[in-house]
């Protein structure tokens, strides 16, 4: 499911539950610290499911002890950019991962217009299906405004 | 929300709850952090008091807390002044600890840093690097030795100030993440807080390190070589006793520290008396013993001037 009701997207983890608070989310970065994965945070207003790549609000954090300094920049972050997506990513470096291992949203626009389902008709009566965000028919920053 | 409001309202302890200040100091196993700073650190008793004091008040004050006596997060902000090698960073790799344990900090690591870990080479440096040493921090006690170095007055443009002005702010709105510990000469210390009375009033707690005196230069010698499972032969200690006396008054001079880096260059020294007598029976307990000339060929005793520079390299100005 792309979009749900009321259209909130649902990427990631948490992202069906009612946002996170800010000590559930100081908790789940804690659990990332506890793993050693460096802590990320990112933003971006194109929250197409397929763009992986957000960007990166400040360096990855790496070799810290608490939360309190990621949520920190989460806030700051929110601060900036009030109005985008904003997620904290967990990046586990060990060998065989090297990978995200948390991603989960902290902030959205006040509102979420969602995606509009674009249906191709291709020969031999078959169907082809995309979805397009209505906020990206405008340009970048000025999305969700 | 209203809800809670009501639940501490009606918890309010009467004035006659019995309050075990006791119980509360064994619980936070504070006494253990104090004993090994007694056992661990020879002399420094204006050192040991003060903590203990500061230990004291902290714990009275979080036990006002539980009975809701007050509410905000003492300041805990500290300044460490005293001469190079009397212990500084020993001492408040303690602190860390005993904040920890009386949970006024949630981790309990320290993070030593200097002007060069703060500040930047350029314009937007600065803040960026400020920020990442305290984030490390957070949960812990941030260490600024020779924190007058950020402030430059003799350059007006010099990002030092920017990097306090974030240390400032920090210092008051994250009080419960982070304690801050400046440590530095006095008198440059003086001078640093007399031109930024921000800094000044957001510490609470200023302690001094006097330097050691002789026999408790000695005495930490006996430590630290005990430590490593050395130890000096009774003519040996006579001529470290010597050591001291001439090394104190030569320059550079960096009390405990010039002790450890006068006892590693022995033990150097040791190393190639026992290889140069080879052929020579030695037993274990050659292996662990220093003799006078492992001490008496110091610099310190022929030319009168130090081996290295054992301290910190003095400003030009
Ligand atoms: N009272 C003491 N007893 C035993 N060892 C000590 C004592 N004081 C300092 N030392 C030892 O001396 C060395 C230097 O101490 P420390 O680094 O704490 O000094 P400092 O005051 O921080 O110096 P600086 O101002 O140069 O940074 C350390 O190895 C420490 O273990
Ligand atoms: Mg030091």
């Amino acid at each position: 499911m792309m979009s749900n009701h009321g259209n909130r997207i649902t990427q990631g983890q948490f992202s069906f539950l009612p946002d996170l608070t800010d000590e559930q989310i100081t908790l789940q970065i804690k659990y990332a610290l506890k793993n050693n994965w460096a802590v990320n945070v990112e933003y971006t207003d194109d929250p197409h499911p397929r763009n992986t790549y957000w960007e990166m609000f400040g360096m990855p954090m790496f070799d810290l002890k608490d939360p309190a300094g990621i949520l920190m920049e989460v806030n700051e972050c929110r601060k900036t950019f009030p109005n985008h997506y904003v997620r904290v990513t967990a990046f586990d470096s060990t060998r065989g991962w090297e990978t995200p291992r948390m991603s989960f949203i902290v902030n959205r626009p006040k509102n979420e217009p969602g995606y509009r389902l674009i249906r191709e008709e291709r020969g031999g009566r078959s169907m082809g299906y995309t979805i397009v965000p209505y906020a990206t028919d405008k340009p970048e920053g000025e999305r969700y405004v | 929300m209203s809800e809670t409001d009501e639940d501490t309202q009606t918890e309010i302890p009467p004035d006659d709850t019995e309050v075990d200040l006791e119980a509360e100091f064994h619980s936070s196993n504070v006494q253990e952090v104090l004993d090994k700073l007694d056992r661990e650190l020879v002399g420094l008793i204006p050192v040991k008091t003060r903590i203990r004091e500061t230990a004291a008040l902290l714990l009275v004050d979080r036990v006002r807390k539980q009975m809701q006596l007050s509410s905000e997060t003492p300041t805990l902000h500290m300044c460490f002044t005293g001469n190079p090698g009397t212990g500084k960073t020993t001492v408040a790799l303690r602190m860390a600890e005993i904040l920890h344990r009386l949970g006024y900090v949630r981790e309990g690591h320290l993070v030593s840093v200097t002007r060069d870990d703060l500040v930047g080479q350029y314009i937007g440096h600065t803040a960026p690097k400020t920020k990442e040493v305290i984030k490390k921090a957070m949960g812990g006690v941030l260490f600024i030795d020779e924190a007058y170095y950020l402030y430059r007055p003799e350059n007006e443009r010099d990002y030092g100030q920017e990097s306090i002005e974030i240390l400032l702010q920090v210092m008051e709105n994250n009080r419960d993440d982070l304690v801050v510990i400046l440590a530095g000469y006095k008198d440059k210390m003086d001078r640093f807080f007399h031109s930024n009375p921000g800094m000044r009033s957001r510490i609470a707690h200023h302690i001094d390190f006097p330097d050691y005196r002789p026999d408790e230069l000695l005495a930490i010698a006996r430590l630290m070589l005990a430590e490593q499972n050395y130890r000096f032969s009774p003519e040996a200690e006579k001529a470290f006793a010597q050591y001291i006396e001439k090394r104190r008054q030569l320059e550079h001079f960096a009390n405990a520290r010039s002790i450890r880096n006068a006892l590693d260059r022995a033990r150097l020294r040791q190393a190639n008396r026992l290889f140069a007598g080879a052929g020579r029976k030695l037993t274990k307990r050659d292996l662990m013993t220093l003799e006078p000339d492992d001490i008496l060929v110091s610099r310190v005793f022929s030319e009168g001037r130090p081996d290295t520079v054992d301290g910190a390299v003095p400003e030009n100005t």
